[in-house]
């Protein structure tokens, strides 16, 4: 769907994506990086797992809704990388939560 | 940062930008919030960092950006990005965030200019992926380089539609084809305010300049076109449309689309400043008066997201914001305020000119405001559809609100953001009543991301 | 236009009242001011409580639970009510006698919803729990429902056995013209042998015209609710001595309440939040549940309420007309009573006594 123009002296930085390390530019978003690393979708829906990817780019759709760093619900797209982020496709409302166990 | 500003701006595009600049050449204590990390808003997104070869295909308006970035930059305003505000009230109480901590700061004058976003007009599979908004597709570009590589297609009604059409051109992206969905019968209403417009024909020549580029590179470009669906499995792998009485298909993994732009007024509304419904601009918006003062004593509103009349007016209002603030706060007389904004009122209604045209030809029809196809998603948080919506109606619940508890539709992440207007039109639709009597869904904060770590954060300090 | 009942006040209890008087055959009309459940019926926490209540309450809310367990029989509708229970939490031993103290009030009056539970069935409860809780107090047919389907649902029960709903209307003016009422409002006038006065917040105003104003409070009390999370906790939560209120929804999203003010300008029907107050809510609830830390609050609101002095609603005649009556002044917690309370207004109207004693609850006890 997207690709990257290569540019003149760009730094990079390595985060791992859905368990992928790799190597992106410093700086952009993580919506950026899940459009132009093709993943098709960042995040299946709470009411009908049917999958999402970023729409607005600007922050007010919420649909770009990602796990970043083991925090569910975070906007790709206001996000920018950084080094050694996590980041992971959300599935509906995102990891179980912490109980305590008997 | 301080506790108390004297003016405290809220958004960094071109109407803040002016507003920063302006107010605090008489210095005062100011200080721009800006969510970005860099200044520019939507408009100007990027304008300092991004690399020259990326710059030339954005166009020359973009490149205005770069001096009001410079001025700003250069005044004594203090700049705080990556800052967000999720609550105003009418105590001039400003709730932010920042290096993901919550605060409360108060000033004497607030400017909000948090600028617009797109008209969000749902259509049948516009929440797949692989459909997006043309502003994603610029902001791709201008933040990170990033382009469509398989080719797009573009569709919608407005000026934008061009001006990416033309980026992508030159940034050598395959545009398969620009399907513009404005009526045709809109060339016809709106020509009663074209001669108003040619005062302002420095749109004008360049909209037919892009066009006249397009068409030279072999861009199908096709008008008229209505019943815009998104098909595929789980993304888009078709566009299909009627033109010209037929059905027609492009096979297309991306879709950009774009109709029009209206303010962002969460943030309005959740201070509780009064909205109105515009009928020219079909959206909502804070009611002020020519200096941009609303309801609320000490809340100003500039730019964009007090109503949609571009970048350059924008400049203007936050101009006339700015002077109105030092005046508010004592530092100017109503002749020196008078005196020193006499240009810009003259710029900001000289602007004006091109708009009742733009806003007629570019008028949104009611078939796509008011979707009749049941099984398109309106709200995409809650996947509420248009069918439910009219049920709704239908039982009972006629207003906009009612519908929302009803359906849960703007309850979700984006509280109505993607779904206000089309509830609205599909309500007033449904009921037989006016749009703007359906209300608006009521505005309530946080307006941003808080979570109860960081709001609880804010009790420990006060008893620290 | 002329019928048997004129209500003031298309919430809850307005709708309650005329669906039961409906169901005995007798004509009404609501007139509201604005539209159904548009203040507090509408912004309610949803909680069906029956833990923790005034003692004069409790018949009331003890058959109101079983009138909620088959509300689809008088409703058709389910309300998407659940029953997880409701726990409050004991932090330490002083808060454990507190509850013990309680749960033997409640049995010395005859009932046993609420019973204490140790710490072990309450981490078996909760298991999400934070650490250093010592015991609770539990209903455990207690839960919620969604305050605006429960609305929708007795209003569209009750126009089906043809109670008309006068919405935009407000009244202007009450006169008795001898054996009948007329009301003056917006949208003209309307007379009745018979007005019943539920008009929540404002009810104050309608009791002022029938010569008897009381003590009513209008304020406005602060929810919060978060983005939907995985589901983590059954009951709905609080705490013996600490402001704490939250329960999770069918849809994972939780709903944060805990008695805190809202800045009410009653006059403009405008509210703001104080989010100092917010702060401290905030903070009770990540400290028993240390992992809500990350989680988002996507709205807060504040919701008018009609708070009476002593916390309890006037459920009674009019001391100054024949023929008129009140329900109103629920003080933050009608949600559950309103089944019940329909019923015994019913009653009352129709054959001069509640099954349900209320003498707790006259009107004439502001004005002895």
């Amino acid at each position: 769907m997207f690709k990257q123009l290569p540019a003149n002296q760009t730094e990079t930085i390595n985060i791992i994506l859905n368990g992928q390390s790799l190597q992106v530019t410093k700086g952009i978003s993580v919506a950026a990086v899940a459009l132009s690393q093709n993943l098709g979708f960042t995040r299946t829906t709470p009411v009908s797992a049917s999958k999402r990817a970023p729409f607005c780019m600007m922050g007010v759709c919420y649909d770009c809704l990602m796990v970043i760093n083991g925090r569910a619900n975070q906007r790709a797209c206001s996000t920018m990388v950084q080094e050694g982020m996590r980041i992971e496709t959300q599935q509906g409302v995102g990891p179980a939560m912490e109980g305590r166990k008997e | 940062m301080n506790n108390h500003y004297q003016l405290v701006i809220i958004g960094g595009g071109p109407a803040g930008l002016a507003a920063a600049a302006t107010a605090s050449a008489q210095g005062i204590s100011c200080a721009l919030l800006d969510e970005q990390p860099e200044p520019g808003g939507q408009i100007y997104r990027s304008i300092e960092s991004v690399p020259d070869q990326r710059a030339q295909k954005l166009g020359s308006e973009y490149l205005r950006g770069k001096k009001l970035a410079a001025a700003f930059r250069e005044c004594d305003a203090e700049y705080y990005p990556e800052t967000r505000v999720w609550s105003l009230n009418k105590e001039l109480e400003i709730g932010i965030i920042r290096n993901d901590e919550a605060s409360m700061i108060t000033a004497d004058q607030i400017i909000i200019a948090n600028g617009a976003m797109e008209r969000p007009v749902p259509f049948p599979g516009w929440t797949k992926p692989g459909v997006m908004q043309a502003g994603a597709g610029q902001i791709l570009f201008k933040t990170a380089g990033v382009v469509p590589d398989n080719g797009v297609v573009l569709a919608g009604s407005g000026p934008l539609l061009l001006l990416l059409a033309w980026q992508y051109l030159h940034a050598g992206v395959e545009v398969k084809a620009l399907l513009d969905v404005t009526p045709l019968s809109n060339h016809l209403s709106a020509m009663p305010k074209f001669p108003r417009a040619i005062l302002a024909h420095h749109y004008l020549t360049k909209g037919i300049g892009y066009q006249i580029e397009l068409k030279r590179a072999g861009i199908p470009m096709l008008f008229g076109v209505s019943d815009l669906r998104a098909e595929g499995d789980e993304q888009l792998q078709t566009v299909c449309f009627k033109h010209s009485g037929k059905q027609k298909t492009i096979e297309s993994e991306l879709l950009l689309t774009h109709f029009g732009v209206i303010p962002h007024t969460w943030l309005s509304q959740a201070a509780g400043c009064k909205h109105k419904w515009d009928n020219s601009q079909q959206c909502w918006r804070p009611e002020h008066d020519e200096w941009g003062n609303t309801n609320i004593p000490g809340i100003m509103v500039a730019g964009d997201g007090a109503g949609i009349n571009g970048g350059r007016s924008a400049e203007h209002a936050g101009r006339l914001a700015g002077f109105e603030s030092l005046f508010a706060l004592g530092l100017l007389t109503q002749e020196e305020r008078d005196k020193l904004a006499a240009k810009d009122i003259k710029w900001k209604r000289d602007e004006r000119h091109i708009r009742p045209f733009l806003e007629a030809y570019f008028q949104i029809p009611k078939s796509l405001l008011a979707t009749t196809d049941n099984d398109t998603v309106i709200c995409r948080c809650e996947e509420v559809t248009a069918g439910q919506i009219r049920e709704a109606v239908q039982h009972g619940h006629d207003n906009s609100n009612q519908v929302k508890f009803f359906t849960r539709c703007g309850m979700g992440p984006c509280q109505g953001r993607q779904c206000s207007n089309a509830v609205a039109h599909i309500v007033a639709d449904e009921s037989g009543e006016a749009v703007a009597d359906m209300g608006h869904f009521r505005g309530r904060p946080p307006v941003s991301p808080l979570t109860l770590g960081q709001l609880a954060a804010l009790d420990k300090e006060e008893s620290v | 236009m002329t019928t048997d009942v004129l209500i003031i006040g298309g919430g809850l209890m307005g709708s309650s009242t005329a669906l039961q008087l409906a169901m005995r055959g007798y004509q009404c009309t609501i007139i509201e001011k604005a539209s159904p459940g548009r203040h507090s019926s509408g912004v309610s926490a949803g909680g069906l409580r029956q833990l923790n209540r005034d003692p004069a309450e409790i018949p009331l809310t003890v058959e109101s639970a079983k009138m909620w367990r088959d509300i689809e029989s008088l409703l058709d509708s389910d309300c998407d009510a659940r029953f997880p229970g409701q726990l409050r939490v004991a932090e330490n031993k002083a808060d454990m006698e507190k509850l013990e103290q309680r749960a033997a009030l409640v049995r010395s009056l005859g009932y046993h919803h609420e019973e204490i539970i140790d710490k072990k069935e309450l981490y078996q409860l909760v298991p999400a729990l934070g650490p250093g809780c010592v015991g609770g107090l539990i209903c455990r047919e207690d839960g919620y429902g969604r305050p605006y389907h429960t609305v929708t649902a007795f209003r569209r029960k009750a126009e089906s056995l043809g109670v008309k709903y006068q919405t935009g209307t407000e009244v202007y003016s009450i006169r008795k013209d001898g054996d009948d009422w007329q009301l003056r409002t917006s949208q003209g006038m309307f007379s009745s042998s018979i007005l019943v006065n539920c008009a929540g917040a404002w009810a104050n105003q309608v009791s002022t015209m029938l010569d008897e104003p009381v003590p009513l409070t209008p304020k406005a009390l602060a929810l919060m609710v978060t983005e939907r999370l995985p589901h983590f906790v059954d009951p709905v939560m609080g705490a013996a001595s600490r402001k704490l209120s939250f329960k999770q929804m069918q849809n994972g999203s939780l709903i944060i309440g805990g008695a805190l003010i809202a800045k009410l300008d009653f006059e403009k029907e405008k509210t703001e939040i104080d989010w100092l107050q917010m702060a401290k809510s905030a903070n009770t609830v990540v400290s028993f549940f240390p992992q809500l830390k990350d989680v988002r609050i996507v709205r807060a609101w504040g919701g008018i309420e009609s708070f009476m002095p002593d916390n309890i609603p006037v459920l009674s005649a009019s001391q100054t007309y024949s023929n008129a009556y009140h329900a109103f002044g629920f003080s933050a917690h009608g949600f559950q009573l309103s089944p019940v309370v329909g019923k015994v207004m019913s009653e009352l109207i129709i054959d001069g006594k509640s099954s349900i004693p209320l003498d707790s609850f006259h009107i004439s006890r502001f004005n002895k």
